[in-house]
């Protein structure tokens, strides 16, 4: 068993532009959850409809990678304002059901034999990402240290994804300190007592609804543009659970929480997928199939929730004394 | 209580001593009138409040046994509840299917029997959060500092203010959910002073308040009538009642039973009957609503 | 060292492809077989192989069809693969013509799911044709349309979907299965509903012990000391039916379920309501708990789609318009009267009535001298029961599979809020109608979509009147 191999790919994976497309919608999460108490269990609906407005955009009609993502965008903010304007004046329980069904429609919607023509159906759409490569102003050549390397389009990659990562952490945390986060931050506490003091609490839920759906929408787009082709399939309702258990695992309502939790349940997972990969197949493990890896690791994620919610409820870097204020 | 206080209170009582203590009689100058109002769960009526009027500058006290409607009173009139008929008007405006926020901007301000301090933010951003019309509560103006700055500032040096007359001014820095029960009755008080309202309805503000705070609760609340605000109460301690109440309304299965002055309230058989005989903290009753107050 | 970089440089190549998969699909298993045979009509229990590479022996994956004909194989990855129909499982009455066969040769594209169509006549036919030109071998879906892979993902399959059938048919036929449909969504989720109102918490994981039914009834029914002991009294007029391995089965699933409910509210949610933890907390817990569950389950019985080996092929009964097999129909009695004792028992006793007491106001059950944590363990218990229940009766209907009970959730989340949160009359209320619109809404759309309009009736619902159709008006700001 290598270890150093298994080490360097999971910090591979740490950095690499999948984790980056997880945290630029843990940070989308974070503004409807950690600061607004909104819950969205249908995240990866904002990144499906992101991920099309690419794909649809650049795959159906053609138009430049840019104006696709501006599709991508608009395509989300529709999406967050269908899902707000019926349940945001209700409990929030409601949201938390009407996202997670609403995300799976969608899923259902654009695999579906009449949507084909448009999203390309069970075979989704692929070679999304010529414009983008095409753009790329850094020199062909390998870079790296460590072990760890990449190549100038993977680096080119990176450097915009995580670019938008570092702006929308910008955005985030000038909104979150200023009187706007402060209204957000008070709906989460008691959206009543808001209420009460004149604010209009529907107006803001929805404008973090769309704001974190937006982000959202981004990582799907930058996540055509990574594999270059996507299916809907790719947009199972685990993926939002897999957002939950890495925003829980940084630390909710924290700016860096979720930055941090994307990139240290990727590293976990993949560790934890090579390690099992390379026990199997030295035949350590005589129960465990090869094919069971993928199975076990959502399990994984699972058991990682719940000892995190029983053992860490403030996650990595989240704030006790917070936590514990919040006994209603 | 200051010699002023008391001839502020005097004043008020001068301009209510020509009105009749009748259920649902009309004030020389009544900030709020509500008529027709009813509201009811499941077949159970709630409130049925045929007519009511309430004095500016006066505190007037909202009284009833439990269940009697008091809350859900208050919860239509500030817009926290939809009523199934009836209109009512604040400074002449009509609050009929208004939400709640803009009844509060129209500068009736409520609180809550449960306190609801915002337990994750500080009480000086309690206090900032009710400011009314900051240009960085919009989401664009937020973005950029100098639009809010300056706002912020006045803001920030009135909420202080309004916290040390609360005697909260040290606390300013800590989360509000590690203040005491009574702490937090006097910081939402003292929030919904900053959103510059001309009544405050106060939703049972001595429920859980340690014996020691209760003086100073009342001398807050007196305060707020000397500086010309209209308050309505719910309580149900008589003694508080008896002492600073300008007017009493007294509730009873959702209906007006009776309204005067301490002194016509004490004397009024209906009410006595209705309430002051009656142990008034026997749960359930037989009264309309019961178990929605809660 | 240069070597070491180029291993490391490929695996991280290697991985930055895979990741992607691995991160969102590998749940959905990629590539895939499939088929429905209904030429000349739909034909049950049939045997499909699928070996590796044309000439390979080596075997990847087996199928039945169901009721309506389909069959599934996951693969794992793209190739060539070789599928075969046992000839041995067809029925007397029909041949395989010699074009396509009973054998072919397929190859899979990454991320495909392909469709294979085998084709039988009866002999008369075949002596006909045999000189024309047969039909290609295989196609891709895109030529099946109607049914391809797509409405075997949404979850629940559709009958009388068959070409031919007049709108009054179909229509009965529909509804009779959406009135099957919605039944096993009210069983299974009258828990979810009254595990809402006793604790405000949202059992994400309660789709997932509907799974766990569906799985415990097949393995008992597979046990050969059950059918061992079926033997014994084979034959034997109620006995046989008592001793049928998914009798017991069923009666073993239910009790393992309330066994499971009860657990969990006993070792797990009693302790973290006891230690404060807030209610968003719990539903992520309960959302960890789900993920767990689902994939060891998937570990331990595999991914692959299977009916239930007891009351696999019958003869349909004629009723009038409608055509219902002894098994649909034992479902739908099952149902009902499991419906009504579970109504008669929170009506008429002392725990029902405690149980609609503290779904309804649980502070003032507590004031009032109820046991609320008693009460709440009886829920779950009932709750997980029922779900089981729900589950197998699922799996008879349609295919035993890993992630019935996840497609199951979303509907019995739209029951419950088209019922009204928290009351148990308004999940079975809430569940008909959802298994109705659902079965329904292919009268006039593709049955890819009967998910879709069953959650859009939950939208609509939550528009018009949030409180849904049984539930009290609440009040909101």
């Amino acid at each position: 068993m290598d270890f150093w191999n298994i080490l360097v790919l999971s910090l591979e994976t740490a950095v690499g532009p999948i984790a980056a497309v997880y945290v630029l919608a843990a940070i989308g999460l974070n503004m409807h959850f950690g600061y607004t108490g909104l819950l969205n269990f249908g995240q990866v609906g904002f990144m499906l409809v992101g991920a099309y407005g690419v794909g649809i955009g650049v795959g159906t009609f053609g138009l430049s990678l840019w104006t696709a993502v501006l599709l991508s965008i608009a395509c989300a903010t529709v999406l967050a304002l269908l899902l707000g304007i019926p349940t945001l004046r209700l409990r929030a329980d409601y949201l938390a059901i009407t996202t997670i069904a609403v995300a799976e429609a969608g899923r259902l919607i654009y695999r579906a034999e009449f949507a084909r023509p448009l999203t390309g159906g069970v075979y989704g759409r692929q070679s999304l990402a010529e414009g983008f490569y095409a753009a790329n102003p850094i020199p062909s050549g390998r870079y790296g240290l460590l072990g760890v390397d990449f190549t100038e389009n993977q680096l080119w990659l990176m450097v915009v994804t995580w670019g938008l990562v570092a702006l929308a952490l910008a955005l985030t945390a000038s909104l979150m300190h200023s009187p706007w986060g402060r209204v957000i931050k008070g709906i989460r506490e008691d959206e009543d007592a808001v209420r009460s003091l004149g604010k209009d609490v529907f107006v803001y839920k929805t404008q973090s609804l769309v704001l974190g759906g937006v982000l959202g929408g981004l990582g799907g787009a930058m996540l055509a543009i990574n594999q270059q082709n996507i299916t809907p399939d790719q947009f199972m309702p685990q993926v939002t659970f897999y957002l939950w258990a890495m925003l829980l695992l940084g630390g909710a309502a924290r700016t860096f929480g979720a930055v941090l939790g994307p990139m240290v349940l990727w590293f976990l997972l993949t560790a934890f997928d090579e390690t099992l990969r390379a026990l199997v197949s030295a035949d350590l493990l005589p129960f465990v199939d090869g094919s069971d890896i993928g199975a076990l690791r959502h399990a994984f994620v699972g058991l990682a929730l719940v000892l995190l919610i029983v053992y860490r409820p403030q996650g990595l870097i989240g704030d006790r004394k917070e936590m514990l204020v919040n006994v209603k | 209580m200051s010699s002023e206080s008391r001839t502020a209170g005097e004043a008020v009582r001068d301009r209510m001593a020509g009105v009749e203590p009748a259920a649902g009689v009309a004030k020389p100058d009544p900030i709020l009138k509500a008529s027709g109002v009813r509201r009811s769960f499941g077949g159970l009526t709630a409130v049925d409040v045929e007519h009511l009027e309430v004095q500016r500058g006066t505190i007037t006290a909202l009284i009833g046994p439990n269940g009697a409607g008091k809350s859900t009173l208050f919860n239509l009139l500030t817009g926290f509840d939809r009523v199934d008929a009836g209109e009512w008007s604040f400074e002449g405006r009509r609050l009929n299917g208004l939400g709640g926020h803009r009844v509060a901007r129209q500068g009736m301000v409520r609180t809550f029997q449960l306190t609801k301090a915002l337990t994750r933010l500080t009480v000086l951003d309690n206090m900032l959060l009710a400011a009314p019309g900051q240009a960085g509560e919009r989401l664009l103006g937020a973005l950029y500092r100098p639009v809010w700055r300056r706002q912020e500032e006045q803001n920030r040096a009135r909420a202080m203010e309004l916290l040390a007359r609360f005697k909260l001014d040290a606390k300013k820095d800590d989360l509000a959910g590690s203040l005491s029960g009574g702490q937090r009755k006097l910081l939402e008080m003292a929030r919904s002073l900053m959103v510059n309202p001309s009544m405050v309805m106060l939703d049972e503000p001595m429920a859980g308040v340690n014996p020691a705070l209760v003086q100073s609760l009342l001398g807050h609340i007196t305060s707020l009538r000397d500086d010309g605000l209209t308050v309505l109460f719910v309580e149900h301690d008589m003694d508080v009642i008896m002492g600073i109440s300008d007017w009493i309304v007294v509730l009873a299965q959702g209906r007006v039973i009776a309204e005067g002055r301490p002194d016509d309230i004490r004397s009024n058989q209906e009410v006595v009957d209705a309430y002051l005989g009656a142990h008034h903290d026997e749960p359930g009753g037989t009264a309309p609503g019961a178990g929605e107050e809660a | 060292m240069r070597t070491r970089l180029v291993t490391v440089l490929l695996a991280v190549i290697a991985a930055l492809m895979v990741i992607p998969g691995t991160a969102a699909a590998d749940a959905q298993g990629g590539e895939n077989l499939n088929g429905q045979i209904r030429q000349p009509t739909t034909i049950e229990g049939l045997e499909i192989t699928v070996y590796e590479g044309f000439e390979g022996d080596e075997v990847i994956g087996e199928a039945t069809t169901d009721s309506e004909g389909k069959w599934e194989v996951g693969l794992p990855g793209p190739g060539d693969y070789r599928v075969v129909l046992d000839e041995g499982s067809i029925p007397d009455e029909y041949v395989v013509p010699e074009k396509p066969g009973s054998e072919l040769e397929v190859s899979v594209r990454p991320e495909q799911e392909r469709t294979v169509v085998f084709r039988l006549q009866t002999p008369a036919e075949a002596a006909e044709e045999s000189a024309e030109a047969s039909q290609e071998a295989t196609e891709d879906e895109d030529g099946g349309g109607d049914a391809g892979a797509g409405s075997d993902e949404a979850g629940e399959e559709v009958p009388g979907a068959e070409a031919g059938a007049s709108f009054s048919d179909r229509f009965f036929q529909l509804t009779v299965a959406g009135l099957t449909f919605g039944l096993i969504i009210a069983i299974s989720s009258v828990g979810l509903s009254l595990i809402f109102g006793t604790t405000r918490m949202i059992n994400f994981a309660h789709g997932d012990m509907v799974t766990f039914g569906a799985f415990m009834a097949m393995m008992f029914a597979n046990m050969t000391l059950f059918s061992s002991l079926h033997e014994v009294f084979e034959g034997v007029p109620v006995l046989d039916f008592v001793f049928n391995p998914l009798v017991l089965g069923l009666v073993l699933a239910v009790v393992l379920g309330g066994a499971l409910g009860a657990g969990l509210e006993r070792f797990l949610w009693r302790p973290l309501r006891r230690r404060n933890v807030a209610l968003i907390q719990m539903f992520i817990v309960t959302i960890g708990f789900s993920l767990v569950l689902r994939h060891m389950l998937l570990v331990v019985f595999g991914a692959r789609r299977d009916k239930y080996p007891q009351f696999r092929i019958q003869e349909a009964w004629e009723l009038g318009p409608v055509s219902i097999t002894p098994r649909d129909a034992g479902i739908l009695l099952v149902a009902v009267v499991v419906l009504v004792l579970v109504a008669s028992m929170l009506q008429f006793t002392r725990m029902g009535k405690a149980m609609r007491a503290v779904a309804d106001n649980r502070d003032l059950a507590e004031s009032s001298g109820i046991d609320v944590d008693r009460v709440t363990l009886y829920v779950w218990g009932l709750g997980g029961a029922l779900s089981a229940l729900g589950g197998v009766l699922y799996g008879l209907n349609a295919t035993v599979h890993w992630q019935m009970g996840f497609h199951l959730l979303l509907l019995m989340f739209a029951a419950v809020i088209l019922g009204g949160l928290g009351t148990a009359y308004g999940a079975m209320v809430g569940g008909l109608v959802v298994g109705l619109v659902a079965m329904l809404s292919t009268l006039w759309f593709s049955p890819q979509l009967m998910n879709v309009w069953a959650l859009g009736i939950m939208i609509l619902v939550l528009l018009v009147r949030p409180q849904g159709i049984l539930g009290r008006r609440e009040r909101v700001g």
